[in-house]
């Protein structure tokens, strides 16, 4: 029960929340809120030995049993990974947060509700192995990022960068949910584990295609690959710890994730080797080229982490091939490998300089890079933990982004040795866009550092005085930078730990145990690598664009604004809003009328629809009662009387024929032996009709623009329809009595029990107290209304006297 | 009967509709008004309109009509009633205020959304 439990522990957290943060006024919220992704993190790493041994934990609850639906807690290498990551980058980024975000200015309650609700989504994203269970965390986890980003919701931009992502990410989520469905018709079960154990049999099903695509688009969305990542620069409206912890640590990893978990399935395909090498390889050109356009610090870091999620994605779709072939060759199995180990690494770095940028806007007020410059001298701890990230993320020793951009390249490298799936003649395309967008991701990292910490101090532009950052919110970006250093040294221990645990949950088929995987981590591999020798490339280059940048900046400029991808979704979004208003607005008239209408239109339709197609009508003339003279007297004085009501020119004619149809059917309940009816209605059709004319009476200006009402076709039809629908009701149900009447029960039983003789009498105060009580409650509300509308009235009218 | 008794019923509800489709806010309580006799007319219709006696136990009687649906039309007169009251009041309201019993020109600016 426990390890389901962890999932929402978060969550059950997160009431406590508001109850906090009203009471203990003086104590900032977050440091209760701390604890949660703490507690959770050491619960985790205490997993971490058993799980490096190959072994796999496995718990499931019931959720809605009927459908076989229910949530499963299903921890190996990769979801482990994964919740360590969630945890860990989670303490972190709270206790940030609590420095980051003043406690009497923000709204603290709302912010860490929804953050443990994300860290709820996330947790069970990754520990699903049931796949609608999936789906609905993966849908949390939008609807959360979609509140964290609308943080300051008095923001336009929030709410735009909100709305975006909201609509691409769920939109995504709901293809993908279609994959999933269609998985489980293939495969019979909602269970992921299963359907690798099955995936063999799967690839020949026609569906097959399909839900690979579906699922496809749920990664690319939520990972932010081309041409969806437009939704990610968008979403750096929200506080800085949401964009370090959700934007570039984990919710844009549930696609990597659900990528890597998909990979046993779906790697038989070779439209998937292609599509997830083919878009990684396309979005970290993509997003690299234009992180150097970019102007705000946290827009650079957006463009960086499209860049590396595509990386990554490249390096899983890679991975896939080492289900191909005559077993992989020696280089191809590093793909998983480094796409694992990389996802480490840039949980790391990007995290910290993510807090880096948030210190920076927060010390200065501003993040936009033109402003900046010189900081070095006035913050030298910030610029120290910055230049160790960016530098990392460019790839340089001696930090840990070297080492997995070193195992990126050589699979990168090794694709071309592939002969088969058309890698012979394309495989070389791979390495050459890997390498120029490496260099693209040179020349970014240091633009983001150095333009910030050195070159001219412009105090003048900036709003605020800078100083250094207060030291606990240095402190979660020192540790992460410090374990970018560590990395580096020890990435044989990080390797069988973490990422060797994982691979295996990857590529099952190939390795029994993680400790079957014969990897070796080296930063000097003894000689002069290809690898090596394009990291100097790299180097050269990147610092030659660097230096040039000002010359060649300006060529961003010359992209026509019409034919980017954001011009693209605000044109298909304006048009859905406009369109599909236009759509609305010609049956939403606004009119009652035409509401109506259409209800009683198609309560007719529906109803006779039904008959029909049920053969459910019949006439028969069998058990009626016989027509006696008075009866059809009585008729025809009812078909008079509301004949009256429609044709009468007068309203005043039009009531009385309702008083002569009220009494009438009083009459008729004289015939049909119902006497308390038959008093009933005389009493109340006589108050009734007194009460119109009364109301008639007080609106003397109507009777003045009296006029028959026109005669309309539409009405007539409908209304038609409707008298033929309660006809044929009526006929069918007196010609085929399916259940034969209950009501000898009461006549059975009304002396006996209840003491009466009057059945109908005792039905309502005896059988059916409670109705009656109730009935009266209703008349008692509607003389209180009626009251209440006159009151109202008066005191109206007294006002307004007091006014003159 | 029952059979003709289907038709008029029938014929009351054409009435009722079409009433309750005009403009008139006086012309839709009256609609309402006989779409509620025409319910009551239709629930009593369908238990059957046989029965020699009254339901009231009495010595002799050995058919009675059949008790149920007339408690449940006297349960529906009732409310019927307050119901029509109730509308009629607020017609009467809406006429103090708005000077119309037009449905159609109660309706707010299309501004209002």
């Amino acid at each position: 029960m426990l390890q389901v439990l962890y999932i929402f522990i978060p969550m059950l957290a997160a009431i406590f929340v508001p109850l906090l943060y009203k009471s203990i006024k003086n104590i900032h919220t977050g440091w209760f809120v701390l604890a949660v992704p703490a507690t959770l993190a050491i619960i985790y790493a205490s997993y971490i030995g058993k799980v490096a041994d190959g072994k796999v934990f496995l718990q499931e609850l019931p959720w809605i049993p009927s459908l076989d639906i229910s949530i499963v807690s299903y921890l190996d290498g990769l979801s482990l990974l994964f919740s360590l990551l969630i945890t860990g980058i989670g303490s972190l980024v709270v206790l940030y947060s609590i420095f980051y975000l003043d406690k009497h200015k923000e709204k603290l309650h709302n912010f860490y509700v929804y953050l443990l609700l994300f860290m709820t989504a996330m947790l069970g994203v990754v520990q699903s192995d049931h796949l609608i269970s999936l789906y609905f965390f993966w849908e949390l986890t939008s609807i959360s990022s979609f509140l964290l980003i609308g943080y300051w919701y008095s923001r336009d931009a929030s709410r735009f960068g909100a709305l975006k992502s909201m609509m691409i990410t769920v939109g995504g989520g709901l293809m993908m949910l279609g994959g999933f469905i269609l998985l489980y018709i293939m495969g019979g079960t909602y269970s992921i584990r299963e359907l690798i154990v099955m995936a063999p049999n799967l690839v020949q099903h026609p569906l097959f295609t399909w839900s690979l695509v579906l699922i496809l688009l749920g990664a690319f969305t939520k990972s932010a690959q081309f041409p969806f990542y437009i939704w990610l620069p968008d979403a750096m409206e929200a506080p800085t710890p949401v964009s370090a912890y959700l934007h570039s640590a984990t919710m844009v990893k549930a696609g990597i994730y659900l990528v890597a978990r998909f990979t046993p399935i779906f790697a038989v395909s070779e439209l998937w080797v292609w599509l997830v090498t083919g878009v990684g390889i396309l979005t970290l050109f993509w997003g690299s080229f234009f992180a150097v356009k970019q102007t705000d610090l946290k827009g650079i870091l957006a463009f960086s982490t499209v860049s590396q999620l595509g990386l990554i994605m490249s390096l899983l779709g890679a991975s896939a091939l080492a289900f191909h072939g005559n077993g992989p060759t020696d280089t191809i199995k590093y793909a998983a490998f480094a796409a694992i180990f990389h996802l480490i690494n840039h949980a790391t770095f990007k995290g910290s300089l993510f807090m880096i940028a948030g210190i920076v806007d927060h010390e200065t007020g501003t993040r936009d890079i033109r402003k900046l410059g010189g900081l070095m001298s006035i913050m030298p701890l910030s610029f120290t933990v910055a230049a160790i990230g960016s530098l990392s993320m460019a790839g340089l020793p001696p930090f840990n982004g070297f080492l997995s951009k070193e195992m990126f390249l050589t699979a990168m490298l090794a694709l071309q040795n592939f002969e088969f799936f058309g890698f012979d003649t394309w495989g070389a395309l791979f390495p050459i866009v890997a390498w120029i967008a490496s260099i693209f991701t040179f020349v970014y990292s240091f633009y983001f550092v150095f333009r910030t910490f050195t070159g001219k101090y412009k105090p003048e532009k900036l709003p605020h005085k800078p100083h250094e950052a207060p030291i606990g919110m240095l402190i979660s970006p020192m540790i992460l930078a410090a374990l970018v250093v560590t990395i580096f040294f020890i990435p044989n221990l990080v390797g069988d730990t973490f990422v060797k645990p994982a691979v295996q949950a990857i590529q099952p088929f190939l390795y029994d145990s993680p400790k079957d995987i014969d990897i070796h981590v080296a930063a000097w591999h003894g000689e002069i690598t290809p690898e090596l020798i394009m990291t100097f490339g790299i180097v050269l280059l990147g610092v030659l664009l660097f230096v040039a940048l000002p010359k060649w900046q300006g060529i961003y400029q010359n992209f026509p604004r019409a034919l980017t991808l954001n011009n693209a979704y605000d044109k298909i979004m304006l048009g859905l809003d406009v369109g599909l208003n236009r759509v609305s607005r010609i049956y939403m008239t606004g009119s009652m009328r035409h509401y109506l209408l259409y209800m009683f239109s198609s309560i007719a339709a529906i109803v006779i629809g039904s008959l029909f197609v049920k053969n459910a009508f019949t006439i028969s003339f069998q058990d009626t009662s016989p027509i006696r003279p008075y009866e059809i007297i009585l008729v025809v004085v009812l078909v008079i009387g509301t004949a009256i009501t429609i044709l009468a020119k007068s309203r005043l004619t039009a009531i009385i024929g309702l008083g002569a149809v009220g009494y009438t059917v009083a009459l008729f309940f004289v015939i049909f032996n119902a006497p308390d009816l038959a008093l009933t209605q005389l009493v109340i059709e006589t108050i009734s009709v007194a009460l119109f004319l009364l109301a008639f009476y007080h609106l003397p200006k109507l009777g003045k623009r009296e006029e028959r009402m026109r005669f309309q076709l539409n009405r007539a039809i409908v209304s038609i329809a409707v008298g033929v629908m309660v006809t044929l009701l009526a006929l069918s149900a007196h010609s085929q009595k399916l259940i034969p009447t209950i009501s000898k029960y009461y006549e059975e039983t009304v002396y006996s029990k209840a003491g009466g003789g009057n059945i109908v009498n005792v039905i309502l105060v005896d059988y059916r107290g409670f109705d009656t009580l109730f009935e009266i409650t209703v008349l008692g509300i509607a003389g209180m209304a009626i009251l209440a509308m006159i009151k109202l009235r008066m005191n109206r009218k007294e006002k307004s006297h007091e006014n003159k | 009967m029952e059979i003709l008794m289907a038709f008029v019923i029938g014929f009351l509800f054409m009435a009722a509709i079409y009433l309750i489709l005009s403009k008139s806010l006086l012309r839709i309580i009256i609609g309402t008004g006989l779409l509620s006799h025409g319910a009551h007319l239709l629930i009593l219709t369908m238990g059957g309109l046989g029965g020699e006696a009254p339901p009231v136990l009495k010595e002799g009687a050995k058919t009675f009509a059949d008790p149920l649906p007339q408690a449940l039309i006297l349960t529906a007169i009732v409310i019927s009633f307050g119901v029509t009251a109730f509308f009629l009041v607020l017609a009467y309201r809406s006429y103090q205020e708005l000077e119309t019993d037009d449905i159609s020109l109660m309706r707010g600016s299309d501004e209002d959304e």
